[in-house]
């Protein structure tokens, strides 16, 4: 088959085509590594686990962003062609790798660290896995900040400014987290200029995201949680 | 028109036919007001622009802006209830079914009564 | 590029809009039976308290709703920001309101 690799690093770079040898089981990353270990061993790229835990190998495939070491080459496939590039929406570092740093600054701007309630002396805090807040916020734990939702979306390209859905996503867990007692200093965090209501609900991270999480909803909950106390004068 | 490919899916297309359609209108707006503002100070001009609706092509412009509005109605719509109301998506899928229905019916009335 | 009060700004005046669009649309396909003309449409508009109050309303919603709507546009697609994109926000929106107001005035007074 063949594949064309985006190589370059910052702004510049340009597409290069390598023919690789198909396989019946065969994922993106294999092909990528490929290339780097049998052609071309100064083709950069980034990955850990292999197996869709670390979040660290996504990259655009055929113009959609995918974790590459759970996508299957058959699936993906089209015309026995594949194009891979870079994460969209973040600088390149070099070929495949993305500088995640913008994607981890907003995480962190949006509040995504846990502030705990309770000091070590106190006793351990219960939590009840039926609890309605508990039950909100587990939907979104899986995340693995993998940044496939901040590459597919649009709001994120226009508006550099915007949070994007991971670090929307984390602060929604965190409003509905009963561990959580400060609830209006994790909305204020995310209402600012590039805040939650800046999501023009155009779904591309809850279509996109491997683990099948729903950024698009969490959002939506943080849209709701922020007029609420805008009614309530606290805008 | 080529819609690149991470852009193809129905949420997507939904949110650009809101932004067109938005901006569409409000770019129209201006020149409905201007219209509209003649009455008071040129009543035969304004005639005058009411007698172009009888122009086919006038008619399909016409036509297009009452499209545009009920597109962006509906999708505004759509949006409040995503953003405002906590339903589940099975719920969604009924209420947009319901709207979608309700809205095919009347307008079958409505064409007949035109 | 939404602060909380735009954001709020903008869906509370597509709330207050929703049932004036439908009004909106079944007096146009009203008007429209028949025929247009400014006479027969003045007669009834012009002195009219409710139709004031009704396409007054219409009008102060329909500036902010789209005043804030062109301020995301052009700020996702020309990347203009800062004191220049309030200036052209309120700019839009006071445009919108002047000529919105004096159609109303134009079509409602006696």
């Amino acid at each position: 088959m063949e594949v064309a690799v985006w190589r370059g690093s910052g702004d510049r770079g340009a597409y290069q085509t390598f023919s690789v040898p198909a396989h019946d089981n065969q994922t993106v990353l294999d092909v990528v590594s490929w290339i780097q270990q049998a052609v071309d061993p100064s083709l950069t790229y980034r990955y850990a686990c292999r197996v869709g835990m670390c979040g660290s190998c996504a990259m655009m495939v055929n113009g959609q962003p995918r974790w590459t070491c759970r996508t299957h080459v058959k699936r993906v496939l089209a015309d026995g062609r594949l194009q891979i590039g870079p994460l969209r929406n973040l600088p390149v570092i070099k070929d495949l790798v993305a500088d995640m740093d913008p994607f981890f600054d907003k995480w962190v701007k949006a509040g995504g660290v846990h502030k705990p309630s309770r000091t070590r002396e106190e006793p351990i805090q219960e939590v009840s896995p039926d609890d309605p807040g508990r039950v909100v916020a587990n939907t979104a734990i899986e995340c693995i900040n993998c940044s496939v939702c901040y590459a597919a979306c649009d709001t994120v390209a226009g508006n550099p400014d915007y949070l994007g859905p991971a670090a929307l996503q984390r602060a929604w867990t965190l409003y509905n987290d009963v561990k959580v007692q400060d609830r209006q200093s994790v909305l204020d965090a995310v209402t600012g200029t590039g805040g939650c209501m800046n999501c023009h609900s155009q779904g591309s991270c809850t279509r996109f995201c491997p683990n099948e999480l729903d950024p698009l909803s969490a959002i939506a909950g943080l849209k709701r949680a922020a007029a609420r106390s805008f009614l309530k004068g606290r805008g | 028109m080529m819609v690149r490919p991470h852009r193809r899916h129905p949420l997507w297309l939904a949110y650009m036919l809101h932004r067109l359609s938005g901006l569409a209108l409000a770019l129209f707006l201006p020149a409905h007001f201007y219209m509209l503002s003649l009455a008071l100070t040129r009543p035969r001009q304004l005639d005058h622009f009411l007698s172009l609706a009888d122009n086919p092509l006038v008619k399909l412009a016409e036509f297009g802006l009452v499209f545009l509005l009920a597109v962006h109605f509906f999708g505004g719509l759509r949006l409040l209830a995503l953003e405002f109301l906590p339903w589940s998506p099975r719920q969604k899928s009924l209420a947009a079914g319901a709207v979608a229905g309700a809205f095919l019916i009347s307008a079958t009335f409505l064409l007949r009564a035109v | 590029m939404l602060d909380l009060r735009y954001y709020m700004a903008q869906r509370l005046s597509a709330m207050v809009m929703g049932p004036l669009v439908l009004g909106h649309l079944a007096v146009m396909i009203y008007a429209i039976q028949g025929g247009l003309s400014s006479a027969e449409i003045l007669s009834r508009t012009q002195g009219s308290i409710a139709w004031f109050l009704f396409y007054g309303a219409f009008v102060v919603a329909v500036s902010i709703h789209a005043a804030i709507g062109l301020r995301v546009i052009v700020h996702e697609v020309t990347g203009l920001a800062g004191r220049w994109l309030e200036v052209f926000t309120w700019g839009t929106g006071a445009a919108l309101l002047f000529m919105g107001a004096r159609a109303v005035l134009a079509v409602t007074m006696p």
